[in-house]
């Protein structure tokens, strides 16, 4: 008799978990998980987006929400661990009814979550990770990135040093020592190869994630003398690292290429000497010589240091576009079912060829869900204006340019790229004006 | 004993129906149960007197055995991964107890810590082997040679865990109460004493030892199949260290008390997570503080002390 009554429970259990996703009836409220950091280094990245994000949903919640429908959004620790971001994403989705996540900033969070998205049938935006691999290597149907991935940026900076310093001999590099710092390094080491093959890669050095000291790699440097030093790191590991190595001279002996480093120029303030190649993971710059003086530019760095009490960085243009590219995808699916509530599978197919304007220029994304996005890199100026350096020297490249043609390995395509494409007429550049 | 049979009793109950009820929490208590083992497995060694801040090890051990196989397509089924994984792990732990049993005290705490941070090294710098700190994915195995969908699976998952979890600790709890275990005490007591007995106490831990490094294997390789991911993280020192803490948060008393602990210490994290997703650090350590100043004996002895006092004023 128990045994009959738990079967019957059990069943009736699955069958409730079998549902399909009901008719789709306007909700009551849009509720968007976004995962980020809140804790731990990355959230230097973590809390500029989350504060990005409130901005953004006050401001489509002041103007009704999303097709009318107001968006609520919840957050998540990336902080806390792959492990124990997999269970909060699920129970955000299953238990807060999040239609739509925004996650993550961290390659291996991203990496963990697109399986989990296609498991609960949830769209996810994959808001700032930079892996190529993600739609290289897999094909996910709910997942999107509405950013440049990681081979558009490395390519962008390549391009970049053979045109501002087009006869270095030697390369060194300090990257972390996780994923990304090696896996940028094998990108841009493929990329030299082909675009400079004399070029001598005289170091490699990957000190540990978080290291509070770099002098045993800052010695080494001063030693070799290698005319361009290249680091991928990011946060504490970088504005250490460049304070420690601006102390011993090290900036002024080789060039420093940062492509990560627009999120610690106003951090690093004075320490940042001029003539350091710096990039921004896109085109997205506060001062970008297109759209500084754009009404929407100026009211959002103007907000966002009323709430902060900082100027944007790179992560606040990517949660902009991630929340534009869901409010422009919402309306096209919305549009192509009739003016009705989309389905989470309509929206992720209006996702697919979907081009939208971000604060600074325009994202289109792929058939593969990757977006397409201009990568922007500059070097270093101290003006009057900013207690910090800014950019100078600009070039944007577009994003067609700079990424891995679809259905090509990153790597495979930065092994056979052409040196023409350094003086690509594509490619816009600016001077820093006041 | 009794009474421990009724706590585990109770515990089960609220644990068989309460996916029923809320099927969103599948997942989250079968990650509570999988930390309840390694629990459980500490304290065995605390019977003994000996903390262990190094049982990642076993832990991640299992997960990432479970994540090898399931990706090289070898025994991609869950009844042959668990077994698998965790007598892996028995076999790491066979080996490091060989001369961790010599130790007591710090030295036994610190030489676990030491190398399970050997092996969270390892993890991370083996790059190309491990994937580094991002981990490895682990793809979702067949069941009894059935391929399922995410709901059944997670919803299957959790009731052959909280079986598992129930022979583990009956198991336990008959080892406890062997001579065996009894002879744990002694160790914890007066080692000295047991000597001329002429039991031989590193034998004795020995045991207890490969049982704990099982008991981790088990919850390694279960959390490794249902996040679907294995990161490094799991062998690193925090986790060990919440193992300990879920053991004495839940109490010692009795082997129901890990698994009251897991619980509880997963439940505070995912209010914290909700109600304030930017401290909930802090959130934590509160709340955690406060069970230690007002239940020092742990959940288990909180509910076993009421039950007692009620018991005899009935009397």
């Amino acid at each position: 008799m128990v045994r009959t009554k738990l079967a019957a429970a059990l069943f009736a259990a699955t069958a409730l978990l079998g549902l399909p996703a009901a008719a789709q009836e306007k909700p009551k409220e849009l509720v968007v998980g976004i995962a980020t950091f809140l804790s731990g280094p990355a959230s230097v990245f973590g809390v500029p987006g989350k504060a990005a994000a409130d901005l953004f949903f006050e401001e489509i919640n002041a103007k009704g929400g999303i097709l009318g429908v107001p968006v609520k959004p919840v957050y998540v620790d990336e902080g806390a661990g792959t492990n124990q971001l997999i269970s909060e994403y699920r129970r955000v989705v299953q238990d807060q009814g999040a239609q739509i996540m925004l996650g993550a900033i961290s390659s291996g969070s991203c990496n963990a979550l697109a399986p989990v998205a296609e498991d609960l049938k949830v769209v996810n935006v994959m808001w700032d990770c930079g892996t190529q691999t993600i739609f290289e290597e897999g094909k996910w149907k709910y997942s999107v990135r509405t950013q440049g991935h990681a081979g558009a940026e490395m390519m962008a900076t390549l391009l970049y040093l053979m045109k501002v310093k087009p006869d270095f001999k030697t390369v060194a590099v300090v990257n972390q020592d996780y994923a990304w710092g090696r896996e940028s390094w094998a990108l841009l080491q493929a990329g030299l190869k082909a675009l400079k093959p004399d070029v001598k890669i005289v170091a490699e050095l990957f000190p540990k994630f978080g290291a509070p000291d770099f002098s045993t790699e800052i010695t080494r440097l001063s030693a070799l003398r290698p005319d361009v030093v290249i680091s991928t790191s990011w946060g504490g590991d970088l504005d250490t690292f460049v304070q420690q190595a601006a102390a011993r001279g090290l900036l002024k002996q080789s060039t420093f290429v940062l492509p990560l480093a627009e999120s610690s120029m106003e951090r690093l303030g004075a320490v940042m000497p001029e003539g350091v190649i710096v990039g921004s993971r896109g085109d997205h710059y506060f001062l970008h010589p297109k759209y500084k003086n754009t009404a929407e530019m100026q009211a959002f760095v103007k907000a966002y240091k009323a709430k902060t009490g900082a100027y944007p960085i790179y992560p606040t243009f990517h949660m902009n576009q991630a929340v534009t590219g869901l409010v422009k995808a919402y309306e096209k699916a919305a549009a192509a079912a009739g003016g009705k509530w989309p389905s989470k599978e309509q929206v992720i197919a209006a996702f697919e060829g979907l081009e939208f304007k971000s604060l600074t220029g325009t994202i289109t994304i792929r058939s593969d869900h990757q977006g397409l996005e201009d990568q922007m890199l500059g070097t270093t100026r101290r003006v009057p204006e900013y207690p910090f350096a800014v950019y100078d020297k600009i070039a944007l490249y577009p994003g067609k340019l700079v990424t891995t043609p679809l259905g090509e390995k990153s790597l495979d395509w930065f092994a056979k790229v052409k040196p023409e494409l350094v003086k690509d007429k594509s490619i816009e550049t600016f001077d820093y004006v006041k | 004993m009794s009474r421990q049979y009724l706590i585990g009793a109770g515990l089960l109950i609220a644990l068989v129906a309460f996916p029923l009820l809320s099927p969103w929490s599948t997942v989250i208590l079968t990650v509570a149960l999988c930390e309840g083992l390694a629990a459980l497995g500490i304290l065995v060694l605390l019977r003994a007197g000996q903390v262990s801040f190094g049982h990642g090890l076993y832990f991640a051990f299992s997960a990432y055995v479970v994540a090898f196989m399931a990706a090289a397509h070898l025994g991609h089924e869950v009844l042959l991964l668990v077994p698998i994984a965790t007598a892996a792990s028995g076999l790491v732990a066979a080996l490091v107890g060989l001369f961790i049993v010599r130790y007591r005290a710090i030295f036994f705490g610190m030489l676990n810590l030491a190398i399970s941070m050997v092996f969270f090294s390892l993890l991370e710098k083996l790059f190309s082997i491990t994937g580094g700190a991002d981990g490895k994915r682990v793809p979702r195995p067949t069941l009894l040679g059935m391929t399922l969908e995410r709901e059944s699976f997670e919803f299957w998952m959790f009731y052959i865990t909280l079986a598992l979890a129930v022979v583990a600790a009956l198991f336990v709890a008959r080892y406890l109460a062997s001579s065996g275990g009894k002879a744990l005490e002694a160790i914890k007591s007066n080692e000295t004493r047991l000597e001329y007995l002429g039991v031989s106490s590193r034998k004795v831990l020995y045991g207890a030892y490969l049982l704990s490094g099982l008991l981790a294997g088990l919850g390694g390789a279960i959390i490794a199949l249902v996040s679907g991911h294995v990161t490094p993280e799991l062998a690193y020192w925090v986790r060990s260290g919440e193992f300990v803490f879920i053991a004495i948060l839940g109490g010692v008393g009795g082997v129901a008390g890990p698994f009251l602990g897991a619980l509880m210490f997963q439940i505070i994290r995912g209010y914290a997570a909700v109600y304030a997703p930017e401290t909930w650090h802090a959130v934590l350590g509160i709340m955690l503080l406060v069970i230690i100043f007002f239940a020092p004996s742990g959940l288990y002895g909180l509910i076993a002390g009421r039950r007692r006092a009620s018991g005899e004023a009935a009397r």
